[in-house]
């Protein structure tokens, strides 16, 4: 297990430029992302907001937070990302910034970044303007990927099922692990291909579609194989999984904040409702997980940005915990609104969607929980 | 300002001029703290030269690297944390001159005689009374409790009702009171862990100087706020390693790190259940950690943040929690208790003895230094601006108040 000596020192605070680039991505979903555009987007059957997310990853230029320069992207890290996922979390934004700037980019990044096939993609990623996905289900938890469902030929056609992969209908790129006949293999496939088809599921969280993604004979071209692709799938998982509690908090901090204003303007028999210490204490609890799980969740950022060996424990620990973070304030959130909490025009309800499908996503709170068993030499019995 | 370079080269005079190993302990207390590099960030003449507290490190660690003798904080704990800023900020001249200096080289230990059987959380709601008499001493009658170190203290700071008719928080002053003063009768306070680890002290016509108040009559309420201020600021300056420290084996460090290394110790008593539980509070231990490593990093950057507040109220629950699970797993073992034998402890050490200690002391931490629903509703009023509980109390005289 790491011990206590090796670990090198987090930084949980947040920099001066990060607070920067929160503050832009905060003016710009202000303006173009308030709860009514995005439950009147999420009605629309598009898969996301194009023009949200060409001024987010392109304008602003998001999308290549993770990736080097000489690449084509910011040359940021894993704790600007975050930052930016905070900001996205709290709007419960309809972009697919987890799913292609975070999970796809950082499986590209784990196969060899000087070969064409790989660098190609990778740059038209970071500069946002197509998305990838990688072809795993959503719940899939780092580490417990599992083995392929989709095989692949000697010539590169690909066959098989995924189910619930996020954002994959939008997606022009997806990253497909595969089995293939020298063994375990990540495939680039153009979703436009022939032999490639997006089965929409009705998603509960609207904001995030899924699809189950078929291939017959698709044309796919390797990307790594080997451990090499185990590894970069794996990694992606990780990154996104730890990126994910960032989302998670910014989910929380907004249905804390907006429970507050609520109770603290609702008048129920002669008294705003926050007065109520029945209802005080269930709000001050929720802040004191909220200022816990932005440790966590910084704590899981900084040791993916500076490739600390740290970096499955504090990503499990911030998933174990922020997970139910979220969920938990988005419920307080609808029962500390009462009757308006439950219409579908209040936007609170998108906020319990998407907190209750994060908890799933990227693994559980369970299943990372098993993961630190074995890390932190906690065997079961 | 007085930097570290400048602390190092007073530091050097310091240890030249006192060689540890030649010198008396106390002595080089007394000459440590006469150099300023007791506390360097108190003024000069005061133990400290004017410096920024984060400099009190690059003391500190040239002096333990000499091997120079410290002063013991965990039993002059109250004078330190909260006796000193008190002092320092409502103290007069003579009064900082005369106490701060024993207080720090532990010659005179503090206690707090704040806490009232009558009053608890409802701290201003206190009945000991001062009454000046004609020579203008005050004469305090009344009785407190939940003090520590009282049966070892020479001094306390002590709050009293020095005006019964005007509302709560408006009637009480502030003094520094003589502990050997025939007054005042220390008896040992049992709690359920078997030892007496705080005292009850009664108060009968103790006389105490004016000379000896801190801050104007009348404004005691304003003067303890900056003693509880410091009471719960005290986060320390060093980051916690992850289950306390200490390796994996020995994890004496924290709550955490002894019930993670019983359960490597003890695979025999190993459940399913026993399990999912000890992960999950793992996993809140390590996030409170994180939590106050956040906080302590807030502070070093000179921004401190509300969360010192919540900090008191997860380490109580993960106590409670930690412990009681520990008392659960060991099974067999946890149905015996270590010793009931009345003790009076020096100090506090909340992972010391026995599982079945730590669970019943622990039942402590959600209620001593606020209890932790008091904690929540100050979160919700101070922190998220939520409205205030009605308040009855709030413009009624004290002597009116129901009791």
């Amino acid at each position: 297990m790491t011990t206590a000596t090796d670990m090198p020192d987090p930084d949980l605070l947040y920099s001066d430029e990060e607070e920067a680039l929160r503050a832009a991505v905060r003016a710009l979903l202000a303006d173009r992302c308030d709860p009514a555009a995005v439950l009147a987007g999420a009605e629309s059957g598009r898969p996301y907001d194009p023009e949200l997310w060409r001024a987010l990853a392109v304008d602003i230029g998001t999308a290549g937070l993770l990736v080097p320069e000489k690449l084509g992207g910011q040359g940021a890290s894993a704790r600007e990302a975050a930052v930016v996922l905070e900001e996205l979390g709290r709007a419960v934004a309809p972009v697919p910034y987890l799913t292609s700037a975070v999970v796809a980019v950082s499986a590209l990044l784990g196969c060899d970044p000087s070969r064409e096939e790989v660098a190609g993609p990778l740059a038209a990623l970071a500069e946002g303007s197509g998305t990838g996905a990688l072809a795993v289900p959503l719940p899939a938890a780092p580490g417990g990927s599992g083995a392929p469902t989709v095989r692949a030929d000697a010539a590169g056609a690909l066959t098989g099922r995924v189910g619930s992969v996020a954002d994959a209908a939008g997606a022009g790129l997806l990253l497909v692990p595969a089995e293939g006949p020298d063994g375990p293999a990540l495939y680039a496939v153009d979703a436009g291909a022939p032999g490639v088809r997006a089965e929409a599921v009705t998603p509960l969280d609207l904001t995030r579609p899924l699809a189950h993604l078929a291939f017959d004979r698709a044309p796919g071209r390797p990307l790594a194989t080997g451990e090499r692709a185990r590894a970069a799938v794996d990694r992606a998982l990780l990154t996104g999984a730890g990126l994910l509690a960032s989302e998670q908090l910014g989910i929380a901090e907004w249905c804390l904040t907006e429970t507050v204003r609520h109770t603290a303007e609702r008048t129920q028999f002669g008294r705003p409702v926050g007065s109520f210490q029945a209802l005080k204490h269930r709000m001050a609890a929720l802040w004191l997980e909220v200022g816990s799980a932005r440790a966590a969740a910084r704590n899981a950022a900084d040791a993916l940005a500076s490739g600390s060996s740290d970096a499955p424990v504090a990503v499990a620990v911030a998933q174990a915990y922020c997970a139910p973070v979220a969920v938990h304030a988005a419920e307080e959130c609808i029962q500390l609104h009462g009757g308006i909490g439950m219409t579908w025009e209040h936007p609170a309800h998108l906020f319990l969607k998407r907190a209750k499908s994060d908890e799933l996503a990227l693994g559980t709170p369970g299943r990372h929980r098993d993961a630190l068993a074995a890390l932190v030499d906690l065997a079961a019995p | 300002m007085t930097d570290a370079a400048e602390l190092r080269r007073r530091t050097a005079e310091l240890l030249a001029a006192n060689p540890p190993g030649a010198t008396d302990r106390l002595d080089f207390l007394r000459a440590r703290f006469d150099a300023g590099l007791a506390w360097v960030h108190f003024p000069e003449g005061l133990g400290g030269l004017d410096a920024p507290r984060a400099l009190q490190a690059v003391v500190d660690a040239e002096l333990e690297a000499a091997g120079a003798p410290g002063n013991d904080p965990g039993r002059i704990g109250i004078g330190l944390g909260m006796a000193a800023p008190t002092i320092l900020r409502y103290g007069t001249d003579e009064q900082r001159r005369r106490f701060l200096r024993p207080l720090w080289t532990g010659e005179e230990v503090w206690c707090q005689l704040f806490s009232e059987p009558g009053a608890g959380s409802d701290l201003a709601a206190l009945a000991t009374r001062a009454v000046r008499d004609d020579g203008g001493d005050w004469i305090v009658d009344g009785q407190k409790v939940w003090t520590s170190s009282a049966h070892l203290a020479r001094w306390a700071i002590l709050i009293a009702r020095t005006d019964p008719d005007v509302p709560k928080h408006r009637g009480i002053s502030y003094f520094v009171c003589d502990m050997t003063d025939p007054g005042v009768e220390v008896r040992p306070l049992r709690q359920i862990t078997g030892e007496a680890e705080f005292n009850e002290v009664f108060l009968t016509g103790v006389r105490i100087p004016d000379a000896h108040r801190l801050g104007e009559v009348g404004e005691g309420w304003r003067v303890a706020q900056t003693t509880l201020m410091n009471e719960r600021v005290a986060i320390g300056g060093v980051r916690t390693p992850r289950e306390g420290g200490g390796t994996p084996a020995e994890g004496r460090g924290s709550m955490i790190g002894v019930a993670a290394a019983g359960w490597r110790a003890r695979p025999e008593l190993r459940t399913h259940d026993l399990h999912r539980r000890l992960l999950t509070l793992w996993v809140e231990a390590e996030v409170a950690r994180l939590t106050g490593e956040r906080l302590r990093q807030q502070l070093t950057k000179g921004q401190p943040g509300p969360e010192g507040s919540g900090m008191k109220l997860a380490f109580a629950r993960l106590a409670q929690q930690i412990s009681g699970w520990e008392v659960e797993f060991l099974a067999e073992d946890g149905l015996a208790y270590d010793d009931w034998t009345l003790r009076r402890p020096e100090g506090v050490d909340f992972t010391g003895r026995e599982a079945g200690y730590r669970y019943l002391r622990a039942k402590g931490n959600s209620i001593e230094g606020g209890t932790s629903e008091v904690l929540l509703n100050i979160v919700a009023e101070r922190v998220l601006g939520l409205p205030p509980e009605p308040r009855t109390d709030k413009d009624v005289a004290w002597k009116d108040l129901p009791r």
